[in-house]
C-alpha cells in the first residue's frame, strides 16, 4: 500500500511539479542559453543556428552596452538601499510600536497598492511629474523625463516588497534579547546596532532580491517616465524580442542579469537570506 | 463621418526601427571580417540599378510562380495580417457580404513581426499582409511573397503612377502585391509658442528650443537627419537619405548626437507625443498626421508643416503570401481594398495618404476638408518632397558597395545618438 512506502508517496507528489518545473522553467532558460550563440540574418532575420560568440562579444566590446548594464545595476542598487532605508523604520514600527489595530491598518495600506495595475501607478506618476502636474506647479520641480523619475517611480514600486519581509524579520526578534541589551547597559543606537540590525539583517537581504531583481528586469517604467538616456537591459531586451525579432542577441543580453541575480542570491545566501523568503 | 481620426495606433512605426538592432552581432562579425556582406549578401557590385527596388546580386526567389489568370469564387475565409486599424468594420463589413470570403485578422505591432508572421510564405496559413516599404524587401527577397497579376485589379490604373509600381513592391516588373496608403512624417508645432508655420526642420536642431523638442525612438530618424543635410550641406553629396555613404552617414549621426540635449524625450508610442504636446512637455516636434488629428480633434492649438526640406515618409502594401491559402479572396480583397471609396474611408479614418487619384471627392464627402488635410489632391510636387522609407541596405543603388546598410543605423543609433 501507498502509505507503507514513503518513497512512493514522495515520489507521486513530487513527481508532477517537478516535472513542470524541469520541462517549463529549466528547459525554457536552457533554450534561452542555446539560442544566445545564434545569429540572424540581418536582412530577412532568420535565425541561423551556427555556433558563436558574437552576441557577448558585441555586448562586452561596446561601451554602450556596458554602460547599459552598468546603468541597470546601478539603479537596482540604489533603488534597493533606499527601498531599505524606507522600509526599516516603517517595519520597526509596524512590528513593535503600533498596536494591532494601527499594524492592521498599515499592512492594508502597504498591500492595496499591489492590487492595482502597474500601468495605472506609473501612469499616475507620469501625471504627477509633467509639466503642469502636482510637483511642477506646487514645489516647482522638473522630474518628468529624467533618471530621478525612473528611480522615484522604482523606489515607489517595490517598496512593499522590502517591508514585508522586514517586518516579519523584526517581528521574530524575541523582546528578551532587547531587554537583556539593555539591562547590559547599551543605549537605544547600540541595541539598534549590535541586536536589531544583525537579526533583521536576513529580512532585509531577502527583500533586497526582490527589489533588486524587479528593477534589474524591469523596462516599462524607463519606456514611460524616463528620459532620453532611460535605456536599461529590459529595453534591450524588449525590443529585440518584441520589435527586432533579434531572439539570439536578445538571449544573449538576457544571461547578464540572470548571471547577475545568480551572484546576488549566493551573496544572499551566504547572509541568511533565505530563513526568511 | 465626424472627425474620427482612426484607432489608436500602437507601437508601429517606432517599432519598425528594429530589425537591425539586432543585426548589431552581425555587424560585429562583418566588421571584424572584413568582406562585408550586409544586406543579406547582397554584396554582387557589377549588377546595375535595374529599376524597382531589385537588390543588385539578390534574385526574388518566387519570382517565377506563376500568377492568377482569373478570379474565381471565394473560398469563404481570408487570412490578413495588419497593422491595427487597418481591418476596421467600418469596411470589412460589405466586403465579406459581397464576397463571402470571412476577414480573419492577425494584429502585428512591427514590421519585425509582419516579417516573422510571413516567413515560410505565410505558413500556408496566412493570405496577405499589409508591411510597409521598409518591410517589404526583406519580404519579397526571403521568398515569401507571390507574383500578383496586376491586371486583375481594375482599380490599379486610377492610382498615382508613384504607388503602381514602386521600387518596394515591384521589382523587374512583377508585382508582389498592390499598394495600399501612404503618409509623411510631419513636423509638429505648437501654434501658441509659433506665430508662424516654421519653414525648416531648423527648428529641432535648434538650442532656442532646449527641451521642447520631441522626435521618434527610431534608427529611421537618421533618414530625417540626411534630409536636413542634403540640402544645408550640399558638399556632402547626399542624393537618397537611405543610401549614405559612411561620411555622409556620420554627418548625419553627429547632428542627431548634437540634437540629444534639446529634446526631451525620444517618442515610442503616439500616445506618448500626444501627451507630451498636450502637457506643455514638448512644443515642436517630428510625427505622423495621425497625432495631429487626434490633438486638433481635442481642439489642441497643434500646427502641422513639411518644410522646405520635404521630409521622411511611410508607404504600405498589401503583399500576397507565397502559401496563401485563399488566392481568390485574396484577389477580391485586393481589388475592394484599391476601389476610391474603400480608399477614401480608410484614409480618413486612418489620418493617411490614399494612393488612388480618384479618392479625393470621396474623402470630401466623409469629411469636409479631408482630401486637402491629408495632401489626396496633392501636386507630383508634393509627393517629390517625401523620401519614403525603405530599408538601407550596403549597395547603393548605383551598384556601388558603399553604403552603410540598416543594422549600422540601429546601432548608431542606440550607442552614438541616444
Amino acid at each position: 500500500m501507498l502509505w507503507r512506502r514513503p518513497w512512493a508517496r514522495a515520489t507521486l507528489l513530487l513527481t508532477p511539479p517537478l516535472a513542470w518545473f524541469l520541462l517549463l522553467y529549466v528547459a525554457a532558460l536552457v533554450v534561452l542559453l542555446i539560442t544566445a550563440f545564434w545569429q540572424i540574418n540581418p536582412f530577412t532575420t532568420n535565425i541561423e543556428q551556427t555556433f558563436s560568440l558574437n552576441n557577448f562579444s558585441t555586448i562586452l566590446s561596446s561601451p554602450a552596452y556596458r554602460g547599459i548594464i552598468g546603468r541597470t545595476v546601478g539603479m537596482a542598487a540604489a533603488v534597493t538601499v533606499t527601498d531599505a532605508v524606507v522600509a526599516f523604520p516603517f517595519a520597526y514600527y509596524m512590528a513593535r510600536i503600533a498596536a494591532p489595530r494601527t499594524r492592521t491598518a498599515l499592512f492594508v495600506a502597504i498591500l492595496l497598492p499591489l492590487w492595482a495595475s502597474y500601468l495605472a501607478k506609473v501612469y499616475s506618476w507620469l501625471l504627477i511629474f509633467t509639466k503642469g502636474g502636482v510637483l511642477d506647479s506646487v514645489l516647482n520641480v522638473h522630474l518628468i523625463y529624467t533618471s530621478w523619475a525612473v528611480y522615484v517611480v522604482f523606489c515607489y514600486l517595490w517598496l512593499p516588497f522590502m517591508i514585508i519581509p522586514v517586518y516579519a524579520a523584526l517581528e521574530r526578534i524575541p523582546p528578551s534579547q532587547i531587554e537583556a541589551s539593555q539591562d547590559l547597559g547599551a543605549r537605544t543606537w547600540r541595541t539598534t546596532r549590535s541586536v536589531l540590525l544583525p537579526l533583521a539583517l536576513p529580512g532585509v537581504v531577502a527583500g533586497s532580491i526582490f527589489t533588486f531583481s524587479l528593477t534589474l528586469g524591469d523596462y516599462i517604467t524607463p519606456l514611460l517616465v524616463g528620459g532620453t538616456s532611460a535605456t536599461f537591459m529590459g529595453n534591450i531586451i524588449y525590443s529585440n524580442i518584441g520589435v527586432a525579432n533579434n531572439v539570439p542577441f536578445a538571449a544573449a543580453m538576457a544571461m547578464f542579469p540572470i548571471v547577475i541575480m545568480a551572484g546576488y542570491l549566493l551573496g544572499a545566501r551566504a547572509l541568511g537570506a533565505f530563513e526568511e523568503v | 463621418m465626424k472627425r474620427t481620426s482612426g484607432r489608436s495606433r500602437p507601437i508601429r512605426r517606432p517599432a519598425t526601427i528594429a530589425i537591425g538592432f539586432a543585426a548589431l552581432a552581425v555587424l560585429a562579425a562583418c566588421s571584424s571580417g572584413g568582406s562585408s556582406s550586409a544586406g543579406g549578401g547582397a554584396t554582387g557590385n557589377g549588377a546595375t540599378a535595374n529599376g524597382g527596388g531589385a537588390v543588385p546580386g539578390q534574385t526574388v526567389p518566387t519570382a517565377n510562380l506563376p500568377v492568377l489568370q482569373k478570379v474565381g469564387k471565394g473560398e469563404g475565409q481570408l487570412n490578413l495580417i495588419a497593422w491595427e486599424g487597418y481591418l476596421d468594420p467600418k469596411w470589412v463589413k460589405p466586403f465579406e457580404q459581397q464576397t463571402g470570403c470571412q476577414v480573419n485578422a492577425k494584429y502585428a505591432g512591427s514590421s519585425d513581426e509582419m516579417v516573422s508572421l510571413m516567413k515560410n510564405g505565410g505558413g500556408g496559413q496566412y493570405d496577405m499582409v499589409s508591411s510597409s516599404g521598409d518591410a517589404d524587401l526583406r519580404i519579397l527577397y526571403a521568398g515569401d511573397a507571390h507574383p500578383v497579376n496586376i491586371n486583375l485589379i481594375p482599380s490599379w490604373k486610377d492610382f498615382f503612377p508613384a504607388f503602381q509600381s514602386p521600387p518596394f513592391n515591384t521589382i523587374n516588373g512583377v508585382h508582389y502585391g498592390v499598394s495600399l496608403q501612404w503618409g509623411p512624417n510631419v513636423l509638429m508645432y505648437n501654434t501658441k509658442d509659433f506665430s508662424s508655420a516654421p519653414t525648416s526642420w531648423d527648428v529641432i536642431y535648434d538650442s532656442k528650443y532646449k527641451g521642447e523638442v520631441t522626435v521618434p525612438d527610431n534608427p529611421i530618424q537618421i533618414a530625417d537627419a540626411a534630409v536636413y543635410l542634403k540640402k544645408h550641406q550640399p558638399s556632402l553629396g547626399i542624393t537618397d537619405p537611405y543610401e549614405l555613404t559612411q561620411p555622409q552617414f556620420q554627418a548625419a549621426v553627429s547632428l542627431l548626437a548634437k540634437q540629444k540635449p534639446l529634446i526631451e524625450k525620444y517618442w515610442s508610442l503616439a500616445s506618448q507625443e500626444i501627451f507630451d504636446f498636450k502637457n506643455g512637455n514638448a512644443t515642436v516636434g517630428a510625427g505622423w498626421p495621425y497625432q495631429v488629428s487626434t490633438l486638433k480633434a481635442a481642439n489642441f492649438p497643434i500646427g502641422t508643416t513639411i518644410p522646405s526640406e520635404g521630409a521622411t515618409g511611410w508607404a504600405d502594401t498589401w503583399m500576397l503570401a507565397a502559401k496563401a491559402p485563399h488566392p481568390n479572396c485574396s484577389y477580391l480583397w485586393m481589388q475592394y481594398i484599391s476601389t476610391p471609396k474603400v480608399q477614401a474611408l480608410q484614409a480618413v479614418t486612418y489620418g493617411e495618404t490614399p494612393d488612388n487619384k480618384l479618392a479625393c471627392p470621396e474623402m470630401d464627402k466623409l469629411q469636409a476638408g479631408s482630401c486637402d488635410l491629408y495632401h489626396a489632391n496633392a501636386p507630383q510636387s508634393y509627393f517629390d518632397s517625401i523620401s519614403l522609407w525603405k530599408t538601407p541596405l550596403a549597395t547603393c543603388d548605383d551598384g556601388k558597395n558603399n553604403c552603410v546598410p540598416y543594422a549600422q543605423w540601429v546601432s548608431a543609433w542606440n550607442t552614438q545618438v541616444k
